[in-house]
């Protein structure tokens, strides 16, 4: 086979692994707005909440310990323990489960039956106010976080596909396991929602309030544990993304790279979110491989936005999105 | 008169038992407008009660007030012999009373079979965590609740569109579904708001059907809200008659319609 067929195979395998990462971050979007109508802006800020919250728990550090020590003159830092990966995760659940009661209870709550746009707004007041409460509580420096997924290039493959092709691909370990992670977390939640009493009525809820209350469900719960699952969801992105990168402030920008992946598969789908992500992850990949070298390279900013745009003119509402009839 | 505690036998032979529910002088307001002015009276166990009125008169939001939605600024609300505190409207239905909409309110995106299903809600008491890992518990409870769908789904004869999205059914079959959902929550009380509303001739007289054999085969107290007064004569037990949001009328079919203020309500005589 030729070289550059080669090439574009690996840079495919390349674009699906990253396209399952951006898909994972538009699921929790899309949770949130399907059983509330609210497009939470902060969704990022919440990844990057989450893997700060579970570096500093793994690292025994004393949250707050900045404003601690600034006001009482003490010099703590941390606890001088290590708390072992599974269970640092765990506590973070935790405490995105915590937040997630905090987010209805204070904010949310009080703005039922407000326009989408009010709504909106309140999710970009929490993102700046969630990225300050991380700061506040475990600093602001760049973080290194090992949970213990492999990383690097994966032998086996790159051996297989010398012996076939003459050529070993690139294949990075941590890719793999993300993937299988958020396909097992996709699937999860798809089981969820389908068989489980709650996820029966967090459908009936992201369908039809006033009838969802008339059976008996409480909107305030399922908005709770649809903000938890979102929080979960953000924990798993920021673990792959921090391992990936490291634990910064440009964990949450990842976000951005979500709207197109939405608008591509639709604010209200599922699978959705998991195909538009493949596809803008494969697309810009493919792109920049392509045609990269034309346009004088780092076409991956834009391609995404682009091909959005795009696909705005010709399908407003996504590949699986609803499609908004309105009668005359 | 009928008496306050023992209850009566209706001329079909059917028992009605003591009070239900009562609705002790409630007064409901919206900002200058009052919709319902110190209204009061009772819903006896087993019987079929209408809550009839021209267009206008406050018979929906009479229904709101029993279902929670709408608060009352004056006025008590009595369940199985207790006050009820403020609550919501989901509390209500937990504490076993179900409710249809005017304007259907389903879950159009799942299909009938998973609406009903939502109706057994509140008789499902396992917590997520069992439900996440599907633990024995919440797998038999599932399977037992499922069974109970069945059963109203053939009831209600809507067995050949179980797995039929709602939103792709026509009107009259939507609005059974709603009473099915309503129905598998087994509920104390069943409110149903204009049943027969936008129906044709034939889906009401399928409708009248459908609520009697309900009350006779389960024994549910039924609350309907209707403004064919032709339906409601030969449906129910006693009728509360409304007019701007005022009593005038309460009694059996026959006692209201020889009612002159409920004549001329419906007549259409001059308010002075």
């Amino acid at each position: 086979m030729p070289d550059q067929v080669l090439f574009a195979m690996e840079v495919t395998l390349n674009g699906l692994m990253a396209g399952v990462l951006y898909a994972l971050v538009a699921l929790g979007f899309v949770l949130i707005f399907k059983a509330s109508g609210i497009f939470n802006f902060a969704q990022g800020v919440m990844a990057l909440f989450a893997a700060m919250t579970l570096v500093g728990i793994m690292e025994g550090q004393v949250p707050f310990s900045h404003l601690i020590n600034a006001t009482f003159g003490t010099d703590i830092h941390h606890f001088g323990w290590q708390v072992p990966a599974l269970l640092a995760i765990v506590l973070t659940t935790g405490v995105m489960v915590v937040l997630a009661w905090c987010v209805q209870r204070f904010v949310m709550g009080h703005l039922v039956n407000q326009e989408p746009i009010i709504l909106f707004m309140a999710t970009i007041g929490l993102a700046y106010f969630l990225e300050g409460v991380s700061d506040l509580m475990w600093g602001s420096e760049i973080r290194t976080l090992d949970v213990g997924l492999p990383q690097g290039i994966n032998e086996t493959i790159d051996a297989f596909t010398y012996d076939l092709f003459g050529y070993g691909f690139f294949i990075d370990n941590l890719d793999i396991v993300a993937s299988v992670i958020a396909a097992l977390l996709v699937a999860g939640l798809v089981v969820f929602a389908q068989y489980t009493k709650q996820g029966r009525a967090m459908r009936a809820v992201a369908d039809d309030h006033q009838a969802a209350l008339s059976v008996g469900i409480s909107l305030n719960f399922i908005w709770v544990l649809v903000w938890s699952i979102a929080g979960f969801v953000a924990l798993v992105a920021g673990i792959m993304w921090g391992t990936k990168s490291g634990v910064q402030f440009s964990l949450s920008l990842i976000a951005l790279k979500a709207l197109p992946v939405l608008m591509l598969g639709g604010f209200t789908s599922i699978p959705g979110a998991i195909v538009g992500g493949l596809i803008i992850g494969v697309g810009e990949k493919l792109f920049e491989f392509l045609l990269g070298g034309l346009m004088g390279g780092a076409t991956e900013n834009w391609f995404a936005y682009v091909l959005a745009l795009l696909f705005l003119l010709v399908r407003p509402q996504g590949l699986f999105g609803e499609k908004i009839i309105e009668r005359v | 008169m009928l008496d306050a505690s023992e209850g009566f036998t209706t001329e079909d032979g059917r028992r009605i038992g003591g009070v239900v529910m009562e609705m002790k002088n409630i007064t409901l307001r919206f900002g200058g407008v009052v919709a319902i002015q110190n209204i009061s009276f009772d819903i006896r166990e087993g019987e079929i009660r209408a809550i009839i009125g021209p267009n206008g008169a406050g018979k929906s939001s009479m229904l709101n007030v029993i279902s929670g939605f709408y608060v009352p600024q004056e006025g008590e609300v009595w369940f199985e012999g207790r006050q009820r505190p403020k609550v919501k409207p989901y509390e209500v239905a937990r504490q076993g009373i179900a409710r249809t909409f005017q304007n259907i309110a389903l879950f159009e995106g799942m299909s009938v079979l998973d609406n009903v299903m939502t109706g057994r809600l509140t008789h499902m008491k396992t917590g997520i965590l069992s439900q996440s890992f599907w633990l024995g518990r919440a797998e038999a409870e599932e399977t037992a609740n499922r069974e109970v769908a069945e059963r109203i789904i053939d009831f209600l004869e809507i067995q050949h569109i179980r797995k039929t999205p709602v939103s792709r059914l026509p009107y009259g079959l939507k609005k059974r579904v709603e009473l099915a959902r309503a129905l598998a929550a087994e509920p104390r009380l069943l409110l149903l708001d204009e049943p027969m509303a936008g129906m044709n001739v034939e889906e009401k007289e399928d409708m009248s059907r459908f609520i009697l054999d309900v009350n006779d085969e389960f024994g549910t107290t039924i609350a309907l809200i209707e403004h064919d007064m032709g339906v409601v004569m030969d449906l129910s037990d006693r009728v509360v008659v409304m007019d701007y949001g005022r009593k005038i009328g309460d009694g059996t079919p026959d006692e209201v319609r020889n009612n002159q203020d409920v004549i001329d309500a419906y007549l259409g005589v001059a308010h002075d």
